[in-house]
């Protein structure tokens, strides 16, 4: 009984390493040739979510033999991860500042391209119950506003925005992210929030965006890069040079950013 | 202890033989044991190491830390005592009395042990949100809101840590002896009375363990109360939300904070553990 399951494991693991050992083969054809195939890893903005995934897609279709893979997160949080070296191919960041934390550790190929813009909006329940139509309206003891935490790209452009117009707003609450700062409109919990046009336009079905002339003074940029350590550069540069392509600023126009 | 002066001498005298019985530790077991500690170790060591020392007195005293902990240590408090007064009449009955579908019952009590805390803030906000089925009739009667406000900390710490009270509890109450109880109901004692003057006292070292479990789950709450109290400084951002956020920007911000909370809740956990558990 005992030897039987022993000799069980020894083949699961002889099969493990037989895998492991073609995965490898496989790599080394990918990132050792320039030759546009194999698979990449993309680690992309939390807001790029919609838009990459159709891109990917779409570059995939192109270049017969590529597979793209997303980790899509925080951009913070992903500088972070590349820093602890993760195996990731390109990073596609919500805000310069992350960026150069990772071109600062020389993780970055290259120099970083800024490919997109994104534009804050008030976000309000659908049909705009309160009536706003600027950031002056969030003032007051009866509208409940939302914000992104000031660590977060989101946040950082918020805190400008409210300062070009000289608002002094104080929120209920600085969320983690712009999808929970989102959530707390859908969810009815707050009155409105400031969040990216394209996280206002994914969610048309709950919120409203409201568009406000002071956020042409908060405009977050879109940075890509291959990045050092990408085990695979020749795809991952192929697919850089889609996202800059025009069917693909198509795709991220359609979704709500601005061609940079 | 005192009253009971041979168990003070025997003590020291038992627990050497007891080791020398017991024999060589099977490596099986050895083995396996030492791994789980520095799987649970590690990472703690981890944060030793990587902790920036020099500027830690710097750190400690920027005044965003001392109010998130503080929110904490109180709002931890203030949740283990909303558990411990709905959460064990709750063992009791689970403990004690049956009734039809009590497996069921016991089942869903675990429940926000398995939830991503996230999801139960959620659930929480559809529930005691402005819009929520008791929320919408909270304000409207009284006016009162719980997103995004302290008593929200609490609410959202009590639904992920009573759990561990409740388990605890009905655990101690399911090995104690019931003759004490009967011998109370037979000498005339209604449930109440014997719950409050025979029940509660036998089990109070298994409440005590109970509470702190639960006070230590509170403490460390992420998921749900960000998500149903949201983060303001000095009114919903515990400890755990401020290391989070600091670790967008600043590793190190992060990791001293953590590092508080730590030693925090190793003293306080430590000290309890003496006094109040009698370890066996």
């Amino acid at each position: 009984m005992k030897a039987r399951w022993i000799r069980g494991l020894a083949a699961g693991l002889i099969a493990l390493a037989a895998v492991g050992l073609t995965a490898c083969g496989d790599d080394d054809a990918g990132g050792g040739g320039s030759e546009v195939t194999g698979e990449i890893t993309v680690f992309a903005a939390a807001s790029l979510t919609e838009s990459f995934t159709r891109i990917g897609a779409d570059f995939e279709a192109a270049n017969p033999g590529t597979k793209v893979t997303f980790n899509f997160a925080g951009s913070s949080a992903l500088a972070t991860q590349i820093g602890q070296g993760a195996p990731a191919d390109v990073f596609a960041s919500a805000a310069p500042a992350n960026m150069a934390t990772v071109a600062d550790a020389g993780d970055v190929d290259g120099e970083a391209v800024t490919f997109v813009k994104n534009q804050l909006v008030i976000a309000v329940p659908k049909g705009n119950p309160k009536g706003i139509t600027g950031l002056s309206d969030l003032v007051g003891p009866d509208v409940k506003v939302a914000l992104c935490a000031e660590q977060v790209p989101c946040g950082a452009a918020a805190k400008k925005a409210l300062q070009a117009a000289s608002v002094e707003l104080t929120p209920v609450t600085f969320e983690q992210d712009v999808k929970s700062v989102l959530s707390k409109v859908t969810l009815g919990e707050v009155d409105a929030a400031l969040v990216y046009r394209t996280d206002a336009i994914a969610a048309a079905s709950d919120v409203d965006g409201v568009e406000f002339a002071e956020s042409a003074g908060a405009i977050n940029e879109y940075p890509i890069a291959v990045l050092r350590n990408a085990p695979n550069k020749a795809t991952a540069r192929a697919f850089v040079d889609h996202v800059l392509s025009d069917p693909a600023k198509l795709v991220l126009t359609t979704a709500g950013f601005q061609a940079a | 202890m005192s009253a009971d002066p041979s168990a003070a001498v025997s003590a020291p005298v038992r627990a050497p033989r007891r080791r020398r019985r017991a024999g060589r530790v099977p490596v099986a077991l050895l083995v396996p044991a030492v791994l789980g500690l520095l799987l649970l170790v590690l990472p703690l060591a981890g944060l030793l190491v990587r902790a920036p020392w020099t500027t830690l007195p710097r750190r400690l005293a920027e005044p965003g830390v001392l109010t998130a902990l503080g929110l904490s240590v109180q709002t931890a408090t203030m949740a283990t005592v909303v558990c411990l007064v709905l959460g064990v009449p709750l063992a009791w009955l689970l403990a004690r009395v049956d009734f039809p579908g009590k497996r069921v019952v016991r089942a869903l009590v675990t429940v926000p042990l398995v939830l991503p805390p996230v999801v139960g803030g959620v659930a929480l906000l559809l529930v005691f949100g402005r819009k929520g089925i008791l929320g919408a009739w909270l304000d409207s009667a009284f006016g009162i809101t719980l997103p995004f406000t302290t008593a929200g900390v609490v609410l959202a710490e009590a639904f992920v840590a009573m759990p561990f009270l409740v388990i605890a509890v009905e655990g101690a109450l399911r090995a104690a002896d019931s003759r004490y109880e009967e011998a109370a109901a037979t000498l005339g004692a209604g449930r109440w009375t014997t719950f409050t003057r025979v029940t509660l006292p036998l089990v109070a070292p298994g409440i005590a363990a109970g509470a702190v479990l639960c006070w230590a789950r509170a403490l460390g709450e992420f998921g749900a109360t960000i998500t149903f109290a949201g983060n303001f400084p000095g009114r919903t951002q515990t400890m755990p939300l401020a290391v989070y956020l600091a670790l967008e920007t600043d590793l190190e911000a992060a990791i001293v904070l953590s590092l508080v909370l730590l030693v925090v809740s190793v003293v306080i956990l430590a000290g309890l553990r003496d006094r109040w558990i009698s370890s066996p």
